[in-house]
């Protein structure tokens, strides 16, 4: 007659505790998992040329300009051209084995195959210039880049994280002429407000300023 | 055939059908409780079911498989596959999600509202009607989910902490909408889950194959009808039925704040709530009617759903129905009232614009079709009742039409007044819309307890000590 042995009476409540759990390891996973945090923070991929930021902007202390010319102007912070590197590399260390793709496509003309390390979704728009002219410097969003031997993604870029500066930005502001000092620190904890007031920084925070 | 037998047995006995004091009897026949179990499970134990139940699977089976390929492909392509264009973004898809969560009101009203009120003819029809209203919520769900377009961003509403730091705007009434329909959906499903509970055990107890032991059997948890059980059984049915209550009359108030709560006239005005809950009723009655009487006939469950019980719910219709065409008067009485002249365009657009066919459609099927329940000729005859109640509904879908497109087609910009034409897509997905409902509740017919046993038996005279010695209330088996 009895169609169920007497374990399957143990069942019930491991359901219920099994459902409860199921929904809190769903809101763990969200919250804490499946953020830019957690997948995307500490991303390094691997360069076609050991290309070191530390050695040329660490050691040398070439500013970020030289290369990424046009981040003070447009949207886009520019990958240089390796005529850039050449009007160095022609040279210092022309017959480097190291280098030896950059002569390469310097003779041929096409471009260096870099990984793109800091890649914002196609639905965001961003723009350098807006923000390296109204006093963010560079380290804010990528970090000490003068001292990774490999660059790698340092901060997030995730829409809280860019809000969280949106809504206060004053303790990321810095002088126009410290964008690229990646050492900069500021002299004291009001420098950020009174910046923000003299500059009129009130940054936006509707939709459309970032999802055009 | 009882009142017949007795009125010809003694003419002391007054004849019940005649006699206006003694209420026609809820299980008609010769049955007791042996029997009712029998026939009752004899819908889902026949080898197989009736050849009309095959036609109509043969028919809304493909629907449901189109309202799949409908989805599918709106996923894919986006919402631009339905008519839905500037002015009338608001189209077919929320004319169809407010239709189908009026439908789904009978069931809701009749097995907690009437229980409480200790309506004892609800107990034949509350089991097939709660059923109806789980299988209209899951139609109505489905659109608001998939008209949103990019149905993975669906996250978006639940109140989860996330890495875009979004959270749901909980001033927006269609934030409540989601929460009313979920709640309302989790609490009937409840409701008529666990009133089935003991039904299922019967099945169990009754079933001939080890598989369908098993599977009646895990969902009947171990029921085995002690007094206990029973006891904890009923009052988890009445507070279940107090929680449920509330709920019928909050849905489609909180679905009708979606329109209420907006400022465009025609939309906002105050009479909503009621209007949509009464509407809701109405609609949901003539669903249960349209659907129970070819139900009933197929089954062979003619002795438990009566026509005292289809009677009674045409009366319902007939009150709900007239309340609904006083509250049409009323918006147009406050729209001249008011003396705002947007608001008394909008009315005068609705029945005299672009959609005067809607709106009068909408009249006579709602206002005029249930009318005709005051002769009880009409009440009583179950092809014609069907045929009122198929206006009804056809009526109803076409209010929440009027009120959707007849009220964004013209807005305060003239040069901006659109005209909405259905696509085909829009078309074939209400139809699928249908064919997911046949198709559930024809799944339900064949498998479940259509009606609840247990409580159908206890409105029978023989449940009742005192009646052996009353004649007037023998109408079951004792009185021959």
């Amino acid at each position: 007659m009895n169609i169920f042995p007497a374990w399957t009476n143990t069942i019930r409540p491991h359901l219920v505790l099994g459902a409860l759990g199921a929904i809190v390891y769903v809101t763990v996973v969200i919250t804490y998992g499946w953020t830019p945090k957690t997948l995307y923070r500490g991303y390094q991929p691997e360069q076609p040329i050991p290309f070191s930021h530390k050695l040329h902007a660490g050691d040398l202390a070439i500013d970020c300009r030289y290369c990424h010319s046009t981040v003070e102007v447009s949207a886009e912070a520019a990958i240089p051209p390796s005529s850039t590197c050449m009007n160095c590399h022609a040279r210092i260390f022309p017959e480097s084995p190291k280098l030896e793709l950059l002569r390469e496509v310097t003779l041929s003309g096409e471009a260096i195959p870099w990984v793109r390390v800091h890649d914002l979704p196609d639905f965001v728009y961003f723009d350098h210039s807006a923000h390296v002219r109204r006093g963010v410097g560079c380290v804010s969003c990528h970090g000490r880049i003068d001292t990774m031997e490999v660059v790698y993604q340092h901060e997030p870029l995730g829409m809280s994280w860019c809000i969280t500066c949106h809504r206060d930005p004053t303790p990321h502001l810095r002088p126009l002429d410290k964008i690229t000092d990646m050492a900069w620190t500021a002299p004291s904890a009001e420098f950020g407000a009174e910046f923000a007031r003299a500059n009129g920084i009130k940054p936006n925070q509707n939709c459309s300023t970032c999802h055009r | 055939m009882t009142s017949s037998a007795m009125g010809n047995a003694s003419a002391i006995v007054i004849d019940q059908d005649i006699d206006p004091r003694r209420r026609k009897s809820l299980v008609e026949g010769d049955h007791d409780f042996t029997s009712i179990t029998a026939s009752i499970a004899n819908v889902a134990e026949r080898p197989k079911p009736p050849k009309a139940w095959y036609v109509a699977m043969a028919i809304s089976l493909p629907l449901t498989l189109t309202l799949f390929g409908c989805i599918a492909y709106l996923v894919v392509k986006g919402v631009g596959i339905w008519g839905n264009r500037q002015p009338i973004s608001w189209a077919w898809p929320i004319v169809n999600f407010v239709f189908w969560v009026g439908i789904a009101h009978a069931g809701t009203l009749i097995s907690a509202i009437l229980f409480l009120f200790r309506q004892k003819w609800r107990t034949s029809i509350n089991r097939a009607a709660e059923a109806m209203t789980i299988f209209a919520v899951v139609c109505a769900g489905t659109f608001p989910a998939i008209h949103v377009g990019r149905i993975w961003m669906e996250w978006f509403l639940a109140p989860v902490p996330n890495h875009l730091e979004m959270w749901p705007q909980f001033r927006s009434p269609l934030l409540w909408d989601v929460f009313a329909v979920s709640t309302y959906a989790t609490v009937s499903l409840l409701f008529w889950y666990m009133g089935m509970v003991p039904d299922l055990a019967t099945f169990r107890d009754r079933a001939t194959t080890k598989i369908k032991k098993i599977a009646y059997g895990i969902f009947a948890l171990g029921w085995r009808g002690s007094s206990r059980q029973w006891h904890r059984y009923e009052r988890a049915y009445l507070l279940l039925a107090a929680l449920a209550m509330p709920l019928v009359l909050s849905v489609h108030s909180v679905v009708s704040f979606d329109f209420a709560v907006s400022i465009l006239p025609g939309w906002h005005t105050t009479i909503f709530p009621p209007y949509f809950v009464a509407g809701a009723i109405f609609s949901g009655f003539a669903m249960v009617v349209t659907l129970m009487v070819p139900a009933r006939a197929l089954f062979g469950l003619k002795h438990v759903v009566t026509l005292r019980h289809l009677e009674n719910m045409n009366k319902v219709i007939v009150a709900t129905g007239t309340m609904v065409g006083y509250a049409y008067a009323m918006e147009f009485f406050i729209a001249w009232y008011s003396g705002s002249q947007y608001e008394q365009f909008a009315f005068i657009n609705r029945a005299l614009g672009p959609y005067w066919w809607a709106y009068w459609i909408m009249v006579s099927c709602n206002v005029i079709a249930p009318q005709f329940f005051w002769f009880k000729k009409i009440r009583t005859s179950p092809l014609l009742m069907v045929i009122v109640c198929i206006f009804v509904n056809i009526g109803m879908w076409f209010e929440r039409f009027v009120i959707t497109v007849s009220t964004l087609n013209r807005d305060f910009l003239p040069s901006a007044w659109g005209y909405f034409s259905p696509t085909l897509f829009d078309i074939l997905t209400l139809c699928g819309s249908f064919g997911l409902f046949m198709t559930l509740f024809l799944l339900f017919c064949r498998y479940l307890p259509m009606v609840a046993i247990s409580e159908v038996k206890s409105v029978m005279p023989q449940a009742h000590p005192h009646h052996h010695g009353d004649d007037a209330h023998g109408a079951g088996h004792h009185a021959h």
